[in-house]
């Protein structure tokens, strides 16, 4: 590469290595530094398993909680992150790794309460809980209120480019427009689409009849060529770009890509939406137990519950963290919708065993099958592409095999060939003795 | 006909090249969007170097296809050796195992071994835990077959005599594969050292299965944002990578060079 490209290469990664050592600009304060002393000195380390981006980490100049925490406290965070509910859950009941605080949602914390993954808290080690709104504790999921820590929660809505869709927009039914076919985008994840459709038919979100749970699938077989991706983090590009017109997704996200693309509302459907609450919890095999109350009362200190909130963008359940934040995002009806929206909302529960083996089947069913096939069965008979591959590969079978036959047929000829070359070769050795003669 | 076959060549470089040349020009992106071109900024890449989870899972990484790498070539060069001088059935069979791991689906493979560990843990109370030993050990597993289908052909191709010869001549056993054999497949070694290292620094589904609270690699980190968005650090990541790698790539093949022009420079002052 050319010295200028070099240089400019060069100057680039000293900066970045530059600016690595340097400390966050703002340190937080915590109203009782003395409370986090205790474990000091130990070498204690805290194995923490959360979201992907779901923490204040430090970058593009917010504070980085965990550094901060190691500071106070002297105990070492080893920090992990996962994409979904179910892979958590997987990790955990594997019994292969000890983690000592996990941060799942709603039902599948009523889940683990059930089957014995996580333990009860002492709530006399977390002070700080107190900055929580008593409207987020006792939730369905965990009436008692002694298994979990509210972290964050948000609503599910629509989000619909103003462009694009000029008419208003207030229902799930327009997921269902054809006017904006191929312009749709859905749920890549099987509870969450389910629950629109649910939605949309007036059923409960948590319902575990059979009837209901198939007719919703059918609504999303209907849905199918209508949409054109099932997404869940390519929307911010789909939607940011143009290249859809109406998606379904949390509120927090929501806000983002209004940021990006002022051509884009959001608005929470007449027929009702999910809240969703992620709460802290610490598993029932946690090594270090102290170690994990005192993480769990620094989240819900006002200044670090207000950092985490403004990095990941969705609400706050932390009353005092929420006095912390600007006040556009205090009055923004999409991060803190109105009351009326807030009593159609419904929290996801866990469902019975049963009920979740069906949406499973149904949901990779929904995923494997095209439309497209499903009216050539109604034909009678569509040609699988399995026994075009299978055809295919018989084919080729067939040739290799006459090929390898036609090989010994002419192998009885080789010998001769062989003989030939000899013969050539011995006259060649003649001609170099002559030159050598004559040299 | 000729420029047909340079169109079509282009066209194959485009088809492979073109996703990762946008890859590296959004990752100069002001804004966090992957279809909008906002605004050019190194912001980044300063951001990269301090965000720890990143560098950690890229540390990570880095190590474990070395150790990983580095093991499995140990293991499957001598394990080549010791295949080649069987008797014809037991190669076959042997041979038929080498291929299990890359036939394996890696979903299979990865839950299996996890549920390997927690076994030893659990029930033969061997203090193994998920980290970078785990993570070690699941690597090695499916890359020794790489190495071993990558050494065998050179070792066919080795000519039994140079071995006999080199001991005619005073070598003893040792000396004699150290000086004379290993030189000889070391083309065999290497490309199934890199092969081997390509494929760890690529794995995802076993990682998955087999990481632990300290030892997340860099594939998982970046499926961990998916439910939120993947940052553009990643694409400045990718890019430092792929640059990396190209630099390096560039630097043997000149060496190559340099080294063909030598040999010929000699030979042709020989005569």
């Amino acid at each position: 590469m050319n010295r200028k490209l070099r240089a400019v290469m060069t100057a680039a990664i000293a900066a970045g290595i530059a600016a690595a050592p340097l400390p966050s600009v703002s340190a937080l304060e915590v109203p009782d530094p003395g409370y986090y002393d205790a474990l000091k000195g130990q070498n204690i380390s805290l194995n923490v398993y959360n979201w992907g981006e779901y923490i204040s980490d430090g970058s593009e100049g917010s504070v980085d909680v965990n550094a901060e925490f190691e500071k106070l406290t002297g105990i070492k965070v080893n920090y992990t992150t996962f994409a979904t509910n179910e892979e958590l859950y997987a990790k955990l009941q594997s019994g292969a790794v000890n983690y000592d605080i996990i941060i799942p949602s709603d039902y599948m914390i009523a889940r683990m309460i059930r089957e014995g993954l996580v333990q009860k808290l002492d709530l006399s080690q977390i002070p700080a809980l107190s900055n929580i709104d008593p409207d987020y504790m006792n939730a369905a999921f965990d009436p008692t209120g002694e298994y979990s820590v509210p972290y964050t929660w948000g609503t599910v809505g629509i989000i619909y480019n103003t462009t694009k869709i000029t008419e208003p927009v207030d229902s799930w039914e327009i997921l269902w427009d054809e006017k904006y076919k191929g312009d749709i985008l859905m749920f890549s994840n099987p509870r969450d689409a389910l629950m629109i459709a649910e939605k949309k038919l007036g059923y409960s979100m948590n319902t575990s009849d059979e009837n209901e749970i198939r007719a919703a699938f059918e609504e999303l077989k209907a849905q199918k060529p209508l949409v054109q991706s099932y997404v869940m983090d390519e929307i911010f590009d789909k939607m940011g770009s143009g290249e859809a017109a109406v998606a379904p997704y949390y509120a927090g996200d929501a806000i983002t890509m209004i940021d990006d693309n002022p051509d884009l509302a959001f608005v929470s459907p007449k027929e009702g939406t999910n809240t969703f609450i992620d709460s802290i919890c610490i598993p029932a095999d946690a090594a270090n137990v102290q170690a994990a109350h005192m993480y769990i009362n620094f989240l819900c200190e006002p200044e670090v519950a207000a950092a985490n909130i403004e990095a990941i963008g969705y609400s706050t359940p932390n009353t005092a963290a929420f006095a912390l934040l600007d006040e556009e995002t205090q009055n923004s009806p999409i991060s803190y919708p109105s009351q009326e929206i807030m009593d159609k909302a419904e929290t996801f529960l866990v469902l019975p065993d049963e009920t979740n083996a069906l949406i499973d089947q149904l949901w990779t069913s929904l995923l494997s099958t095209s439309a497209s096939a499903d009216e050539k069965k109604e034909q009678g008979g569509g040609f699988s592409p399995v026994w075009i591959v299978l055809i295919v590969a018989l084919g080729v079978l067939l040739v290799l095999v006459g090929k390898k036959k036609k090989q010994k047929t002419d192998a009885a000829g080789v010998p001769e060939e062989e003989e030939e070359e000899e013969e050539e070769y011995e006259d060649d050795e003649e001609d170099n003795n002559q030159d050598d003669d004559v040299k | 006909m000729k420029r047909l076959g340079k169109i079509y060549t282009w066209l194959i470089m485009g088809f492979l090249y073109i996703p990762i040349f946008v890859l590296i020009v959004y990752s100069f992106n002001e804004s966090k969007s992957r279809s909008v071109f906002t605004g050019f900024t190194f912001k980044w890449y300063k951001e990269l170097f301090s965000n720890r989870l990143i560098l950690s899972s890229l540390g990570n990484t880095l190590l474990i296809a070395l150790i990983s790498s580095v093991l499995s070539t140990i293991l499957g060069t001598a394990a080549a050796i010791g295949i080649q001088a069987m008797n014809k059935k037991a190669r076959s069979v042997i041979m038929n195992i080498t291929y299990l791991p890359i036939i394996d689906p890696e979903i299979v493979t990865g839950v299996s071994l996890m549920l390997l560990f927690v076994y030893l843990r659990t029930h033969l109370h061997i203090p193994l835990e998920m980290g970078l030993i785990t993570l070690s050990l699941a690597h090695i597993t499916f890359n020794v077959p790489y190495v071993i289908l990558n050494v065998i052909p050179k070792l066919r191709q080795l000519d039994q005599s140079v071995y006999e010869a080199a001991l005619d001549l005073g070598c003893n056993p040792t000396q004699a594969f150290a000086k004379v054999v290993i030189p000889e497949i070391m083309p065999g070694i290497i490309s199934g050292f890199l092969m081997a290292f390509t494929y760890s620094l690529d794995d995802f589904i076993i990682s998955y299965f087999v990481s632990g609270p300290t030892s997340q690699t860099l594939p998982v980190t970046i499926y961990s944002m998916t439910r939120k968005k993947v940052s553009p650090e990643i694409n400045a990541l990718s890019t430092i990578i792929f640059i990396v790698v190209l630099a390096v790539l560039v630097m043997i093949n000149l060496y190559d060079a340099r080294q063909t022009k030598k040999k010929q420079a000699r030979i042709s002052q020989s005569f």
